[in-house]
């Protein structure tokens, strides 16, 4: 039954098969994926046709390599920003709210709470068209009202940024949250004792404290934010970050640069995530 | 008297980022959705001509109603499928390989949605992967189009949702004390009746927590039942899509994105009641 139980061949066979089975299932689509980025094809699909590096360097019209592919290279730089600032502004407001929920007591608080967790259990497409249309409705009403045109509220570059940041702060807090629980108040209090203000003992003592969290907080807010797609759908612009971008060409059908790109991404994230584990193991 | 002021500034400073984000991009759009699906695109007051036009007109109700129950069906496959494999890694693999396992679970997750459905079309396709090998070892007499039903799009769908269920249930699982297992099992009891009364209820919590998390993530999901499943298909996030991208049509997109958001909040607060847990726990 369990490990420290007599169990009989078959039983641990059984599972055994079974657990291979799901790790196939898990693995397949992505080495799948992988491999097919080296095909000397014209199609993502097999026959094997030897292997060439064409989908990363080439660049003829018919064979883009995604190093010269400009509309997918501008929609990862697109990602990137995006990604910069949402990083930025939700870990900024995520661990002022992981003090303002730990630390201090105040009216409604309750509700307040509520509130931030709200962005966890609202899916990501309502969270983009609700956004989208209170944009449209404020930019409508502040061009009547003084009739200036805010650009700022319509589809585009900071839309896409305040939308994705709207639910990522709540994760950011939730992993700061966590650990400034098991912080030791009296560090700061002496701190405070000694002559610091409570914003240098924050900055001095807490916040040092707090940064494997942060730190690991804004890898997560980044990768989140480089991958969303149900709420940037509606909020984006022009300018496509690379999940819209390639979206349109797997509905679309093309060339096995896509593998290649997904290749760069599987392997980028995986070493990301590998390393933000092993550093998080080591911290606890 | 100085101290006082030092200490509500200090409120202030955490309050106030945290006050602007809940309200200007969480309740304040939520409210406009509200109210936009109350009104009509042409000048006028109140109307409920959005959420008559969705019971009369039978694409839409049957959409949504088609739409949650796949979510449920697709839940209830996550939690069977996802209860065994916890199981291992927790009880019956050696410590360090249940880790080890662990990781490699977590690993594809961090790639993005987008991959992995593509991943998926080019293993399922007509000249897919799959159907290139079976046709070739006489499997298969000709390829069969297997994307574009409803299986497999249940099937993609439990493949993205699911580390949503396994990390709780591990989570939970992990804090299971063995030696109930071993007591039960010298007093003779059989495995069914141990998953039955030890093992299930104790593991309670998470696959509640999961369940709910992967219901969300599913209800609202809008990749996958676009790339992978039909024309009959239709999801109820490509109708709101459709009404709000296509047609322009926001206040029937609005009214559309409320319903889902009452379903979905409906769906989570009855499965909050009926196991007696608290939101903000089951979060974390």
């Amino acid at each position: 039954m369990i490990r420290s139980l007599p169990n009989q061949p078959a039983y641990i066979a059984g599972y055994r098969l079974y657990i291979g089975l799901y790790f196939a299932f898990l693995f397949a689509p992505l080495l799948v994926t992988c491999v097919l980025a080296f095909n000397d094809s014209q199609f993502p699909a097999l026959p094997w046709k030897g292997f060439t590096l064409e989908w990363f360097t080439g660049a003829l019209p018919h064979r883009m390599g995604i190093f010269h592919d400009r509309v997918n290279l501008d929609s990862i730089w697109a990602s990137v920003q995006v990604a910069f600032w949402v990083t930025l502004l939700s870990t900024a407001v995520g661990v002022c709210a992981a003090f303002l929920f730990e630390q201090e007591h105040f009216p409604l608080k309750g509700l307040l709470y509520f509130l931030m967790l709200a962005p966890l259990v609202i899916p990501g497409v309502i969270l983009g068209i609700s956004i989208l249309l209170f944009a449209n409705s404020l930019g409508l009403f502040v061009e009547n009202r003084w009739g200036i045109d805010v650009g700022l509220l319509r589809p585009g570059f900071w839309l896409v940024v305040l939308g994705q940041f709207s639910f990522i702060a709540t994760l950011v807090t939730l992993i700061v949250s966590a650990r400034l629980r098991k912080f030791d108040r009296t560090l700061e209090e002496a701190a405070m004792n000694l002559g610091a203000g409570r914003l240098a003992a924050i900055w001095f003592i807490t916040l040092r404290f707090l940064r494997p969290a942060i730190v690991g907080a804004a890898a997560v807010a980044f990768l989140m934010s480089f991958e969303n797609f149900n709420t940037t759908l509606f909020l984006v612009g022009s300018e496509t970050t690379l999940p819209i971008n390639l979206y349109l060409q797997v509905r679309d059908g093309s060339t096995p640069v896509i593998n290649a790109i997904s290749f760069l991404l599987i392997v980028g994230t995986s070493t990301a995530a590998v390393a933000n584990l092993y550093f998080s193991r080591r911290q606890v | 008297m100085n101290g006082r002021i030092r200490l509500n500034w200090g409120f202030l400073f955490f309050f106030l980022p945290v006050a602007l984000w809940l309200l200007l991009l969480i309740v304040l759009p939520h409210a406009e959705l509200l109210r936009l699906s109350f009104t009509s695109s042409r000048p006028g007051g109140f109307t409920l001509q959005n959420y008559m036009a969705f019971f009369s007109e039978p694409i839409y109700w049957l959409t949504f109603v088609r739409t949650a129950f796949y979510s449920v069906i697709v839940t209830f496959l996550v939690m069977v499928i996802a209860l065994p494999v916890a199981f291992y890694i927790t009880k019956v693999a050696r410590v360090r390989a249940g880790g080890f396992l662990m990781v490699l679970i977590l690993v594809p997750f961090w790639v993005s949605e987008l991959i992995r459905v593509y991943g998926w079309i080019i293993l399922l396709r007509e000249s897919g992967v799959i159907n290139r090998l079976f046709t070739s070892i006489g499997l298969f007499s000709r390829p069969i189009e297997m994307l574009y039903n409803d299986v497999t799009m249940i099937m993609g769908l439990v493949y993205t949702s699911m580390l949503f269920m396994v990390v709780p249930i591990v989570g939970v699982m992990d804090a299971l004390d063995d030696s109930l297992i071993e007591a039960a099992y010298d007093l003779g009891a059989s495995k069914t009746a141990i998953w039955r009364t030890i093992i299930i209820p104790h593991c309670m919590p998470g696959m509640v927590s999961g369940g709910i998390i992967v219901f969300m993530l599913v209800l609202g999901s809008y990749l996958t039942p676009n790339l992978m499943g039909g024309k009959n298909s239709l999801w109820f996030t490509e109708q709101i899509y459709n009404q709000i991208i296509l047609y322009f049509n926001w206040n029937q997109g609005a009214a559309f994105g409320f319903l889902l958001l009452i379903l979905s909040s409906l769906v989570i607060w009855a499965g909050l009641r009926v196991t007696g847990q608290k939101l903000s726990r089951v979060v974390q």
